[in-house]
């Protein structure tokens, strides 16, 4: 992951980092997504674990994950969508996004070496904070998975270095509070939340939750150094589906075409910087 | 399970990260830690602090009429022909139930924190009552999120929310009961972080509101245990509340927790019985989980993925516990059984004829497991039961089911 960190900004441009829901809306088309959008421009992969109550997410992630869940998506499923993944990308990072008790059911160790061995790179558990860390961070750490925080603006001074503390991979920053999907916030007020986390790190700092088009990911890219875009992305295949919610000729299609929109974006992020 | 090593104490829990053994914790998104933080600095001062303690005894007197009556049910005792059946009857609390000596601390906390809106979530309403309710008395908007089924199902208790000036808004997701209205006050609280004060209904979420609960619902314990000893001049033998998230079984529970005579058992939703998924019997045939903030024992399937609870009572029909019980049934403490739905709804009948009670669902889970182990005891025991809600926002699903007509 660092090493692609450093390959992107070598190109001057920030990284972008896509969200999608693994097994939405069936495992084969999600796996075709998958393998889609590295080659549409996307650098990192966020792949969405699914689970019943996912308590920080906005309605299009839920239904994503319904979605998933009916189709018969579960953890297990989702390290096999890794491991078929990694047979043809050995570079693109993978990092799993999800809730705990999937994974706390699976059995943390367990749950570990299935993780490496199919090659993730990172972990994003929403509901775990710093207070929870020796339940799966530091055990993730000590394999050499990576466990990638969110900060947001209710991350104050104060706490900024207990989320940092054992973080690693690149700092997730939430450009507001609220659920994901929700409407975005004002482009200088992530410029000086992207400056602030700066100053008590040297990771990444990719921010996220509301980049629905190219002109937001070049907005947010001049300050950060990543750009995640999920919500936009779940929407995309969304409405692509039958009415039962199956896979149709342009749901992969689609999703190529919106990262391929982004990734301009991003790639004309540094040129607005340097404006 | 195992058993765990028996604690000096059973009532010294939690630990400072909120852990009853395995069980508690703070298991929720970045977003809201500092505001949980928050939370327990205030909790902390205030419960310490004789302003508060008075002002919350005040409205207790006052408001709610504490102290609740403990009542001897002379004639259900002479028809099961066993122990002698005492009720603490939080039912004749204003708003009709428990409920609202949780709300009354919290939104004095509310209120020492400055927030300016206050949202709950409810099954049965009775807590979403007892929120909007002391709302209105503090003067701070109020929306209460609820299953859409739990709307249907507890009309007149929407209908009172509303007349409080309280918004309802009505959850579809999953099966549209507590778990999913409680996902969607967790979203709002998540979005709407500096406003406002999530009122927690039950003893369970993220610390410290667990802990909390509990000694916002302790009052009633404390106040069981004077009465009896003032009735009888003795403990008693047993105490039977009934459990969903489990706030008046611990507030009656913890009292006596550490008076190793005492017998205590808790009563989980059965539903139509455990062999299928419908039912809400969390210990008796759940596993241990992260949910809502906190790891407890939980319905969930093999992939950890949670299930839809059934219970015949709105208040019960939540597929986790709180942690307290968790911690209390593995270490031995208390002892956790389920009640079918058709128990309860016999136990209901039972006590409306004979004692001229109409006790709530919930309650009446307990009750049936009352009515079961009371004739099996000696007359000179003595049962004490926490009546926790009066069952008028009941009588119409009751009535539908007995066929009763217009």
């Amino acid at each position: 992951m660092e090493q692609r960190f450093a390959d992107v900004a070598a190109e001057g441009r920030p990284v972008l980092v896509t969200y999608f829901m693994g097994g939405d809306p069936d495992f084969e088309t999600s796996l075709a997504i998958m393998q889609a959008l590295p080659k549409a421009g996307a650098d990192v992969i966020e792949l969405g674990v699914p689970f019943s109550d996912p308590m920080a997410d906005g309605p299009a992630i839920q239904l994503a994950g319904q979605r998933a869940l009916k189709a018969g998506q579960t953890l297990a499923k989702t390290l096999e969508l890794a491991r078929r993944f990694r047979t043809e990308d050995q570079r693109t990072p993978i990092v799993l996004m999800g809730y705990y008790n999937p994974i706390y059911i699976y059995g943390v160790e367990r749950f570990l070496n299935d993780a490496v061995e199919a090659g993730v790179d990172g972990l994003i558990v929403v509901d775990l904070p710093p207070e929870m860390d020796d339940e799966l961070c530091i055990p993730a750490l000590e394999k050499g998975i990576s466990f990638i925080r969110l900060a947001t603006p209710t991350t104050d001074d104060r706490r900024l270095p207990k989320v940092l503390e054992n973080t690693s991979g690149f700092v997730y920053y939430v450009s507001m509070t609220g659920i994901t999907g929700s409407a975005l916030p004002d482009p200088s007020l992530i410029a000086g939340a992207v400056a602030r986390i700066k100053s008590h790190t040297k990771l990444p700092v990719c921010v996220g939750f509301g980049v629905k088009t190219a002109e937001h990911a070049r907005v947010i890219g001049a300050s950060a150094d990543g750009v995640v875009v999920g919500t936009a992305i779940v929407n995309q295949i969304a409405s692509s589906l039958t009415e039962e919610g199956r896979v149709t000729e342009a749901t992969v299609p689609g999703v190529e075409a919106l990262i391929r929109g982004l990734s301009a974006g991003v790639r004309a992020a540094r040129l607005a910087a340097a404006e | 399970m195992n058993q765990l090593p028996k604690p000096n104490s059973f009532r010294a829990g939690p630990d400072e990260d909120g852990r009853f053994g395995i069980f508690g914790g703070r298991f929720v998104a970045e977003t809201l830690m500092p505001l949980i933080l928050d939370l327990q600095d205030e909790w902390s001062k205030a419960k310490n602090d004789p302003t508060f303690k008075a002002e919350l005894e005040g409205l207790g007197a006052h408001y709610i009429g504490r102290p609740s009556p403990l009542y001897f049910a002379e004639r259900l005792t002479a028809e099961l022909g066993g122990a002698k059946i005492y009720f603490k009857r939080e039912e004749l609390n204003h708003t009709g139930s428990h409920k609202i000596n949780n709300c009354i601390g919290q939104i004095l906390l509310a209120k020492r924190m400055g927030k300016t809106r206050i949202i709950a979530e409810t099954g049965a309403g009775q807590h979403g009552v007892a929120s909007a309710t002391v709302a209105a008395r503090f003067g701070l908007p109020c929306v209460v999120y609820m299953g859409a089924t739990d709307v249907e199902r507890q009309a007149p208790n929407v209908f009172r929310m509303k007349l409080l000036g309280a918004e309802v808004r009505p959850v579809t997701a999953g099966n549209g009961t507590l778990k999913d209205a409680m996902n969607e006050a967790l979203r709002d609280w998540v979005t709407n972080v500096h406003s406002t004060y999530y009122l927690i209904g039950t003893a369970a979420g993220p610390h410290p509101y667990p802990e909390m609960v509990r000694d916002f619902q302790a009052v009633i314990g404390q106040e069981a245990k004077e009465q009896i000893l003032a009735a009888e001049g003795r403990l008693p033998d047993l105490v039977i509340a009934a459990v969903g998230g489990g706030s008046n079984a611990i507030g009656i529970f913890h009292p006596f927790l550490d008076d190793e005579d005492v017998k205590i058992v808790g009563v989980e939703a059965g539903g139509k019985g455990l062999d299928g998924d419908e039912h809400c019997a969390s210990i008796t045939a759940g596993s241990p989980g992260v949910l809502h903030g906190n790891r407890t024992y939980l319905l969930q399937d093999g992939d950890g993925q949670i299930k839809e609870g059934h219970s015949i009572s709105a208040g019960l029909d939540y597929p986790g516990i709180g942690p307290e019980h968790a911690w209390l049934n593995d270490v031995g403490r208390v002892e956790y059984v389920p009640i079918m739905d058709h128990e309860a709804l016999e136990a209901f009948q039972t006590l409306t004829r004979l004692e001229g009670i109409i006790p709530a669902l919930e309650p009446s889970h307990a009750l049936a497991e009352v009515v079961k182990r009371a004739p099996k005891m000696g007359k000179d025991e003595i049962i004490l039961m926490n009546l926790s809600g009066r069952g008028d926002k009941d009588i119409f699903t009751v009535g539908k089911i007995l066929g009763m007509g217009q």
